[in-house]
């Protein structure tokens, strides 16, 4: 059975067709997580009961002929989302043995979507890495090469869809997230208008930059389930009180006309001669298709990651506070002072990249230091943001390289925390920003995938994907398979 | 810009995290890379500029007022490390 | 040296709870004295990925305080971290304000009694008021040597009123919280119940040679929870630093604690001293924007505040300064008397003398407030309206009040019950005074021999033959008569 190759539109079919039950569906899933996931590590907690169970409902529904696209088709929560009843650990010793009584609004709404939950997928530690190799529960593999990371955060998210584990998973993207492991892993990622998807119920890592979203094989499949997760939520003070636009009606519209914008700061020294090429190779396959090319300047892009690594560390440490050992989470043993219990629940509970994290964020925001750093990080963040704002007047997208390169060899930037941050030099922007930006793959570099990347005017969601799923009717890279994970 | 140990261990003591003595000389190295990096932001002419918090130009949204959360505390203190008689147990503190 | 070379410097920091149905920033309950930790929701306890959603009435309660003391409203105002670890605060940090504050630059008037018939208006400074969210209580009984947490107060809605450093003395000091107090109980803000801890100071007090411009270190007084225990707080701790200055000493800033059993402050060990709170704007919440429209609105309902309305008993009323004093001193007792007013129609003063005399001296001695009278404002006016058509006299108005005190119910009942109606029917009153007459033939012979003292005598039996019944006016009238 090749399920596991089925598009989510196709899945859907199937299941209203009868050519297979939502319970056949989800077994074939969990099958294939028993089978591969120890090569991976892409899954912390598999849940099969809570998703038979859910498929059985979706079986019940289905057979009423009721239901919607979602109704029965599995997925990979990331495990930064908050499941009662289901460990959420954040990737974390300190979370190791928590299980929320409450649910984060987009399991809420995928629930109630008909969607089946596999389990939760591995992530870096308090989604602070761009390796996965933070995790409290080791590393991720590479599906399209084992002895490579698959990028970070979302790192279990893009390697369990990249092997065929999961068709979808969820994701989130403070930094890139979400592009940067589905360009390396040849998935389509999208992180959406800062605001469109509820926060609640999300562990924050830095409150105004995090955003869920999604990691696809394709646009049309992230467009089915990020419109099942967008929405206004009133639990969510920055959710933003606005109807969503029909992700999926528009992907079949031409692109003619459309006005794309190529940074140049994107193009820039550092970037590897092999993306670069694809890159390009990407831009002539949207002219064929009618978009039209400008260059556009985003001048302040190379201060985004000294601007990031102020700003998130600084939300973080705050954010991270919370996390102390008295109401939840990891407690130190044998504590005899209140001091002690606190510095040795964190000491021992937090990994060293959070932990170097919270002291970068404790140390920027603290007397003396707050103007040199925070004010002025706040400072560049509306530079950058000005920045698009001009160029959007312009152009309806931005397009650029993904990443600065292919996936690297597992432990190859450990010891170096500052060439790991500069994996997201082209991602963080539009954190900064807020506006959606999306990852999708352009090709390979000697059979490894490289991912191009498509930001957005603010709500643009829509016009995002339409293109990126025109692009991917007149290419087939995001078709490609790891062939160890293809049968 | 660098970070000495005992920076370090100060801000560690601030953000209440317990060093291991072997870890503090990697964190100054590290910590002092990271805002070696971070300094390049000071060549920003931000003179009139106004600070940006949020991505949004949206001002907050205001909660009627009124009582939706039921008593759930048998399920909230299900996961405490340590509870007695309702009450969140910590080493005694002297105020 | 004597401490009248010295001047103490007192500016007031007043937590004072809103009295909202729920939370700042959850949906959680906020009733005082549930059992611990029920009225605790996920937010209250800073679990991992929920959200603060701020209340509207909160805002509104803040906006209507800053309104009251004539303060500016912030038209955008922001939400601010504060952090410091303490097992009483869950999340690690405090929603609070700090750069921006909801109301600034407000003034509060005292009255200062400076001799027997002498009183000095002396205006103090608001600086600044902001909203923020409560801790929970640490309660250090012995837990088999644990201190446990109750996080039931966490997110309760309070604003900080900070004052300048306009204050002198002890008393100015609770002649201003004395002030507050009753203008947050009356803006129906705060239920004010300082033992509850609804309405809570911290007193920052320092010293200084008088005539000296610069100003001493100060030490902050936490949460002193009666106005007495502010009075004795802040005289200790001028006290304290003086003798330290004296000795050659110097005064540490720190924050400490009174103590009630023994009346003294002392240094705290732990919490606040020395503290890095490294403020920024929550990345959870947003700007909060008060429109004019907005402002307005709240403007158009605030309620008479207590010195608009003492001057309008005293100008409409005609009372004393003194009465109305008395009678706004609650908004409720205010209510209380003009509707007696208004239902009874007898005189604003008559009114005003009942109720500030019979009224409040009753209650006093029940322990009772206003609002638990056991004579509602309908019933005493009743009483009143009876004096006023005559159909009892002032000296039967006592004794129907003390049977309304006792519940017998209502003036009416009680006079008809009893038989207190006044008699006014002349024919009667002749009869009961020639029956008086006819009784005591020597004391008639001596009054008119000239003993004109005897005239009560006669005004006494004659009232007591009606049971005090008698119209006096009339009694006293027709007695004349007869004895001429």
């Amino acid at each position: 059975m090749t399920l596991h190759k089925l598009s989510i539109k196709q899945l859907a079919d199937g299941l209203r067709g009868k050519q297979f039950s939502a319970r056949e569906l989800t077994q074939h899933y969990l099958g294939r997580i028993a089978a591969h996931d120890k090569d991976l590590n892409s899954f912390i907690t598999v849940t099969p009961e809570r998703a038979l169970a859910q498929a059985d409902a979706a079986d019940a529904v289905l057979a009423q002929g009721d239901g919607a696209t979602l109704t029965g088709i599995p997925l990979a929560q990331k495990d930064i989302f908050c499941t009662t009843g289901v460990r959420t650990s954040c990737g974390s010793k300190m979370l190791d043995q928590f299980v929320a009584p409450y649910d984060a609004t987009i399991v809420q709404k995928l629930d109630a979507a008909g969607m089946v939950m596999l389990g939760k997928a591995n992530m870096d530690e308090f989604a602070m890495g761009s390796s996965n190799e933070t995790s409290y529960y080791g590393p991720v593999k590479n599906p399209w090469d084992v002895t490579r990371v698959p990028g970070g955060s979302s790192g279990g998210s893009v390697a369990s869809v990249a092997a065929g584990l999961a068709p979808i998973a969820t994701a989130t993207d403070t930094g890139g997230s979400i592009r940067q492991p589905a360009a390396l892993t040849n998935l389509t990622g999208i992180k959406p208008t800062y605001g469109r998807v509820s926060r609640y119920g999300m562990i924050a890592f830095a409150s105004s930059l995090d955003q869920a979203g999604v990691v696809a094989r394709s646009a049309e499949d992230a467009a089915y389930v990020l419109q099942a997760m967008s929405g206004f939520d009133p639990k969510d003070s920055t959710s933003i009180e606005r109807p969503v636009d029909d992700l999926v009606s528009g992907l079949n519209q031409s692109i003619k006309g459309l006005r794309i914008g190529l940074p140049s700061e994107y193009f820039a020294d550092g970037l590897a001669p092999g993306v670069r090429e694809r890159i390009e190779q990407a831009i002539d396959v949207f002219k064929q298709l009618g978009a039209t090319f400008s260059e556009v300047s985003l001048p302040n892009s190379p201060l985004s990651v000294p601007t990031y690594y102020v700003v998130a560390p600084a939300e973080a440490s705050s954010n991270l506070a919370r996390f102390d050992g008295v109401r939840y989470g990891h407690r130190a043993e044998g504590a005899k002072t209140l001091e002690e219990l606190y510095k040795r629940s964190r000491g021992e509970g937090f990994g060293a990249e959070v932990q170097r994290r919270i002291m970068i964020g404790t140390y920027v925001l603290s007397h003396g230091y707050y103007d040199a750093y925070y004010l002025q990080a706040q400072k560049v963040r509306r530079l950058i943001y000005d920045d698009f704002k001009r160029a959007f007047e312009h152009v309806d997208l931005v397009l650029g390289p993904t990443a600065t390169d292919v996936a690297f060899k597992l432990g190859a930037k450990t010891d170096d925390p500052v060439a790991m941050y500069l994996n997201d030099i082209y991602t963080i922007a539009a954190n900064l920003a807020g506006i959606p930006a999306m990852s999708l793959s352009c090709g390979f570099v000697e059979g490894l995938p490289v991912g191009l990347q498509l930001m957005g005017n603010f709500f643009d969601e829509a016009r995002m994907l339409n293109a990126a799923h025109q692009y991917q009717q007149a290419t087939d890279f995001h078709t490609q398979w790891p062939k160890e994970f293809e049968s | 810009m660098s970070l000495s140990p005992e920076q370090v261990r100060q801000v560690a003591q601030l953000a209440r995290l317990q060093l291991n003595p072997e870890q503090v000389e990697p964190y100054a190295r590290q910590l002092s890379n990271i805002l070696e990096m971070v300094s390049r932001l000071s060549s920003a002419q931000t003179a009139d500029v106004a600070p940006m918090a949020h991505p949004l130009e949206m001002t907050q949204r205001l909660r009627i007022d009124t009582v939706s959360e039921p008593n759930r505390r048998d399920d909230y203190q299900a996961i405490a490390p340590e509870v007695q008689d309702g009450l969140y147990l910590v080493p005694k503190v002297i105020e | 040296m004597s401490h009248a070379d010295w001047e103490a410097v007192i500016g007031l920091e007043v937590h004072c709870q809103l009295s909202t149905n729920s939370k700042i920033f959850s949906g959680a309950a906020i009733a005082y004295g549930a059992e611990p930790n029920t009225q605790a929701c996920p937010i209250d306890l800073g679990m991992p990925g929920v959200l603060p959603v701020l209340n509207g009435d909160a805002v509104k309660k803040a906006v209507t305080f800053g309104l009251s003391v004539d303060a500016e409203i912030a038209r955008r105002c922001v939400f601010a971290r504060k952090h410091y670890f303490y097992p009483d605060l869950p999340k690690g940090y405090q929603i609070s304000q700090y750069e921006l504050p909801i109301v600034a630059n407000g003034h509060l008037d005292i009255e200062l009694e400076d001799g027997p018939n002498s009183v000095t208006v002396k205006r103090i400074g608001i600086t600044r008021a902001h909203m923020e969210e409560d801790a929970g209580k640490s309660l250090h009984e012995n837990f088999s040597g644990s201190t446990g947490i109750d996080l039931n107060r966490a997110g309760t809605p309070l604003i900080e009123i900070v004052s300048e450093p306009d204050i002198r003395s002890a008393a100015e000091a609770v002649a201003y919280l004395k002030k507050l107090h009753q203008l947050v109980v009356y803006l129906g803000i705060c239920d004010g119940n300082m033992q509850e801890g609804s309405f809570r100071c911290d007193a920052n007090v320092s010293v200084r040679r008088r005539g000296t411009e610069k100003f001493g270190t100060r030490t902050e007084t936490k949460n002193v929870n009666s106005f007495r225990y502010v009075e004795k707080a802040i005289e200790y701790e001028i006290e304290r630093q003086i003798e330290v200055i004296e000795a050659g000493g110097t005064i540490v800033q720190e924050t400490r604690l009174f103590n009630p059993d023994t009346g003294e402050t002392r240094a705290m060990r732990s919490k606040e001293n020395a503290n890095d709170y490294r403020y920024f704007p929550d990345p959870d919440l947003l700007p909060v924007v008060c429109t004019e429209d907005y402002i307005d609105a709240i403007r158009s309902s605030l309620p008479e505040l207590p010195e608009a309305k003492r001057a309008r008993f005293v100008s409409v009323f005609g009372l004393s300064d003194y009465d109305a004093k008395t009678l706004t001193s609650s908004r409720e007792l205010a209510a209380y008397y003009e509707a007696v007013v208004a239902a009874s129609g007898a005189e604003p003063k008559l009114c005003a003398n009942w109720i500030a005399t019979d009224l409040l001296g009753a209650l006093n001695k029940l322990g009772k407030d206003i609002g638990e009278s056991p004579i509602g404002a309908d019933a005493f006016a009743g009483l009143l309206k009876r004096m006023v058509d005559k159909t009892i006299s002032g000296k039967i108005a006592k004794d129907v009040f003390e049977a309304m005190l006792a519940g017998e119910g209502s003036a009416d009942d009680i006079i008809q019950a009893k038989g207190l109606v006044q008699i006014t029917d002349e024919s009667a009153i002749i009869a009961a005074i020639d029956d008086v007459i006819a009784k005591n033939p020597q004391q008639l012979a001596d009054f008119r021999a000239g003993k004109d003292r005897l005239f009560g005598f006669f005004v006494g039996q004659a009232m007591k033959a009606t049971q005090g019944k008698a119209n006096p006016d009339a009694l006293n009238r027709l007695l004349k008569e007869k004895l001429k």
